[in-house]
């Protein structure tokens, strides 16, 4: 945590509101996003209990399995999930608009330009806190392999229909969140956090109730009295006034609330397999009605309030404008969205369960390259991160005191602007280090020439070097003038690509050899074997 | 073989008058020491916890009853998940041992199970060593099931009871941990193996306290056998677990802890913890042992909504992270830090409230230029 981010948390204790540590909003939010609030059975590999899901904040679709540790009913969630998500996924991947992208010419082997079709906007996935993002890939991952009917009659136990297909987008979604920057699916408590200093550490912020507390209390009310009620206070049942933001549940609520209506439930259904007439049997499918009513309005009442606080946190967000380069990263949402609808419609089998060497190499390499270039887009968005960056030393602000002309030498000498800044901060230059400014949103480069006085002095020279056009004389405001306010940065603002990885032929034995190999064929991925008690 | 070290007979009758008359002492478990040695520092929790206060009652009698609770689905899930590990004398579990971390061993075909009942925790524990000696010697395989352990925690003794030790054909003993949390596609949630870990350390210390007053001096092995479900199933998966960084750790802090007697001593005469009091007198009483609270308490400790409440009423910097803390020196109060950073307080020559300085300087610019870019005003 930087000194600034240390400074706004002790500034929210002292005004009792958190602080913003952003002045933008950083990451994209879609007009339309789809909210899922959901609840695990405590104790299972991720049996969900039930969920809210929906993109109408009036309106959220209530899922509820009455009894977790029924396969049947299991799947029934899951194919009612499905046919919540999937149109809402589908609606996005039927919108697209034409690209250019470079791919390699097969033939000749050169770098050409193609046009291919882009998810005009792509869907977005909301839940309320980290550990959601962690249940939408187990879920996920319990789909995907699953085998429908329809793709292996003999499965013991077929998966409705488009299920697997779910666990595929999960998947995706879930991968995607570990890019950085990326806006695909998003925990609301990490926007937050990102956006504001609470009064509490960063482990009390994963607490959404108590982080919107310090955030925006209710009534004028402190945020540390507010945070401390949404955390602890209880009703005079003993159950929290603010659940969980989920996906587990409170051990009170459990033990006692749900455990006794599931075991009503099913003992109701137990009675009604018993019945031995018809009127006997309407009777007792009453009684199993009211029980599972009774778990639908438990299941309800811990996921509404976790629901609204979802959209008000939205609500809050959108007060922020957004920053300058997240459309930028959007787009990189939209591709990645794209490319995965091409892979379902391409037939290729789900991803599988472990990547392979390549495979995962290449994730490293672009989650590493985006973490920059999100440090980067986002100091340039937002002069708090910047005032951040400063502060370390990894970017100067001040005022150009004086500009000197003078030319490269060479056949054709260019021009080398020699530009006198005075600045407050004291970053890290050694001589000709390079810094970049950012010159109608394109970088632009210059070299530390040295101090004008003592070393480690206010008053430093750089040497412009490039985008001043072609001519002897720079181009018109492409050098800064005297008097004129400058920002420049000792990290670049565009991330390069690392070094490729060699051509699949020379792929070495460390990942897995070259195509063709018998070894770095992988086998195609088994459904899991169903057992008698499994969940998902 | 000697009764286990219960240092100071007077030690007893000391920490049985701070629980209060009649209040049984609350046992120890290795959950609770790895949560100790991962605070060392803390004398409060040194104390209550070596005088077998039972810390629940105590915070709920103090007004910040603790929030640690389990739910009844995953209590039978645990023990289901267990009882299935175990079944038919261990034979699923001794195969997974030899498959993890003794294959050239022979394969076991039948283990011993030795009854480990007996009269109280220090019956138990003599009888476990005893059971530990017999394995070593015989040569086989042989499961302990719930075994009985006593380590020397800052000078009173701790009871453990892991889930199961088991004894190879070489003698040497090897720790066993089952848990309910599935290992999916081969791994786990890192965080909770991370704390069975930590646990299983602590079990792998209370064993070598063992084996080093044995003749044969059998070897505690330092990979202990995680056990989990795999993937959606109910069905066992192992993995071994090298706990030599663990066992370090823990070693050092709980060497590190101060000595029970010592925090005793410092407490004025007729300090009380017996939850029946009234609520002043506890918070007094608590009050008089110093605490080092960090958020990282919330997740282990039972009294963490009260040192937390006193943490922040004292404006103590640490209440937001540890971090924070060695961030900001000598400086420990919310107050002090921002007296600092406005420059009414503190020394401009001292580095880190110059760098304060700065900070409080570049994040006012860094807003008011956000505030007048909001207010359409170009930037400067």
């Amino acid at each position: 945590m930087s000194l600034i981010a240390t400074l706004s948390r002790l500034e929210a204790v002292r005004t009792g509101r958190a602080q913003a540590v952003a002045t933008v909003r950083h990451r994209h939010l879609s007009e339309r996003p789809l909210v899922l609030v959901p609840l695990t059975t405590a104790g299972e590999a991720g049996a969900p209990l039930g969920a809210l899901v929906g993109t109408d904040r009036d309106a959220p679709r209530l899922l509820v399995v009455p009894q977790p540790r029924d396969r049947d009913l299991r799947f029934a969630f899951l194919a009612e999930l499905a046919d919540i998500v999937l149109p809402y996924v589908d609606a996005y991947a039927e919108v697209v608009e034409a690209a250019e992208r470079s791919e390699t010419d097969p033939e000749s082997g050169k770098r050409v330009k193609v046009e291919v079709d882009l998810c005009a906007d792509a869907p977005q996935l909301i839940v309320p806190s980290r550990t959601g993002i962690d249940f939408v890939r187990l879920l996920g991952r319990a789909m995907r392999f699953r085998r429908t009917a329809e793709q292996d009659p003999e499965a013991p136990h077929p998966a409705p229909p488009r299920v697997p297909l779910l666990g595929r987008w999960l998947t995706h979604f879930g991968e995607r969140a570990r890019v950085p920057g990326s806006s695909l699916l998003l925990a609301l408590t990490d926007l937050l956090a990102r956006h504001w200093a609470t009064g509490q550490s960063s482990v009390e912020d994963q607490h959404l109730g108590a982080l919107l507390a310090w955030i925006d209390p209710p009534g004028g009310e402190s945020g540390d009295a507010a945070a401390r009620r949404a955390e602890l206070a209880r009703d005079a049942d003993g159950q929290l006034l603010c659940p969980p933001a989920g996906p587990a549940t409170d051990p009170a609520f459990d033990n006692k609330l749900l455990a006794p209506a599931i075991e009503r439930y099913d003992r109701a259904r137990a009675a009604l397999a018993a019945s031995e007439d018809g009127l006997e049997a309407d009777d007792r499918l009453g009684d199993l009605t009211a029980a599972e009513q009774e778990i639908r309005a438990l299941v309800e009442s811990r996921t509404r309030p976790t629901w609204d606080a979802v959209w008000r946190g939205l609500d809050l967000l959108r007060e922020l404008p957004e920053g300058a380069h997240v459309a930028d990263r959007w787009t990189r949402d939209r591709w990645s969205f794209t490319s995965h609808r091409d892979r379902i419609s391409a037939g290729e089998p789900p991803q599988p369960r472990r990547d392979d060497a390549v495979t995962a190499a290449n994730k490293l390499a672009t989650r590493e390259r985006e973490q920059a270039r999100l440090d980067a887009q986002e100091a340039l968005d937002d002069p708090l991160v910047m005032a951040g960056r400063r502060l370390a030393g990894e970017a100067f602000a001040g005022e150009v005191t004086e500009v000197v002309m003078a030319y490269s030498e060479g056949r054709r000498p260019s021009p080398r602007p020699l530009v006198t800044v005075r600045t407050e901060d004291r970053p890290h230059l050694g001589e000709r280090t390079k810094v970049y400014r950012s010159l109608g949103g394109k970088p632009q480069a210059a070299e530390f020439v040295g101090y004008d006085g003592p070393e480690g002095g206010d008053l430093l020279v750089l040497r412009i070097v490039d985008k001043m056009g072609r001519g002897k004389e720079p181009e018109e405001g492409s050098v800064p003038q005297k008097g004129d306010p400058v920002c420049f940065t000792l990290f670049e603002h565009d991330q390069r690509g690392g070094a490729k990885l060699p051509d699949p032929e020379e792929t070495p034995w460390t990942h897995g050899g070259p195509p063709g190999e018998p070894d770095a064929v992988p086998l195609p991925e088994q459904p899991d074997p169903p057992t008698e008690e499994d969940t998902l | 073989m000697p009764p286990p070290r219960t240092r100071g007979r007077a030690l007893g009758p000391r920490l049985a008058e701070l629980r209060g008359p009649e209040v049984p002492p609350k046992a120890l478990d290795a959950r609770a020491l790895a949560a100790l040695a991962a605070n060392p520092g803390c004398r409060r929790r040194a104390l209550l916890d070596g005088a077998g206060v039972n810390k629940t009652a105590l915070a709920s009698a103090l007004g910040s009853p603790s929030a640690f609770g389990m739910s009844q689905f995953a209590f039978m899930r645990g023990n289901a998940f267990e009882a299935r590990v175990k079944a038919d004398g261990g034979a699923e579990l001794l195969r997974l041992v030899h498959e993890k971390l003794d294959p050239s061993a022979e394969p076991p075909a039948e283990g011993a199970v030795p009854d480990l009942a007996a009269i109280g925790p220090q019956g138990r524990a003599a009888r476990t060593a005893l059971a530990l000696r017999e394995a070593s010697a015989s040569g086989g395989w042989t499961l302990l099931d719930h075994p009985m352990l006593v380590l020397d925690v800052a000078g009173s003794p701790a009871f453990l009871e892991p889930d199961a030790v088991v004894v190879h054909p070489d003698g040497s003993w090897t720790v066993v941990e089952i848990k309910s949390f599935p290992m999916l596609d081969g791994s786990a949630d890192p965080a909770k193996v991370g704390a069975a870990a930590r646990q299983s350390a602590v079990y792998v210390l209370a064993l070598e306290e063992v084996a080093v007053r044995l003749d044969s001096a059998p070897e505690v092995r330092h990979q202990v056998l995680l056990v989990c479900p795999k993937d959606f199933t109910n069905l066992p998966t192992a993995a071994a677990v090298d706990v030599r960084k663990q066992r370090a750790v823990t070693r050092r802090q709980l060497a590190r802890l101060t000595r029970v007697e010592e925090i005793a001593d410092s407490l004025p005469e007729g300090t009380c913890f017996a939850p029946d009091l009234p609520r002043e007198e506890l918070t007094a009483a608590v009050g008089a042992l110093p605490a080092t609270y960090a958020p990282e308490c919330l997740a282990a400790c039972e009294l963490a909504f009260h040192c937390r409440s006193r943490s922040r009423e004292e404006g103590a910097v640490t209440s937001l992270g540890r971090s924070l803390r060695a961030e900001l020196g000598g400086l420990t109060t919310v107050e002090d830090v921002l007296a600092a950073a406005h420059g009414t307080a503190g020394d401009p020559g001292d580095a880190t409230v110059a760098a304060l300085r700065r900070a409080a300087d570049l994040r006012a610019e860094a807003l008011g230029e956000a505030a007048a870019r909001r207010e359409g005003t170009p930037c400067p």
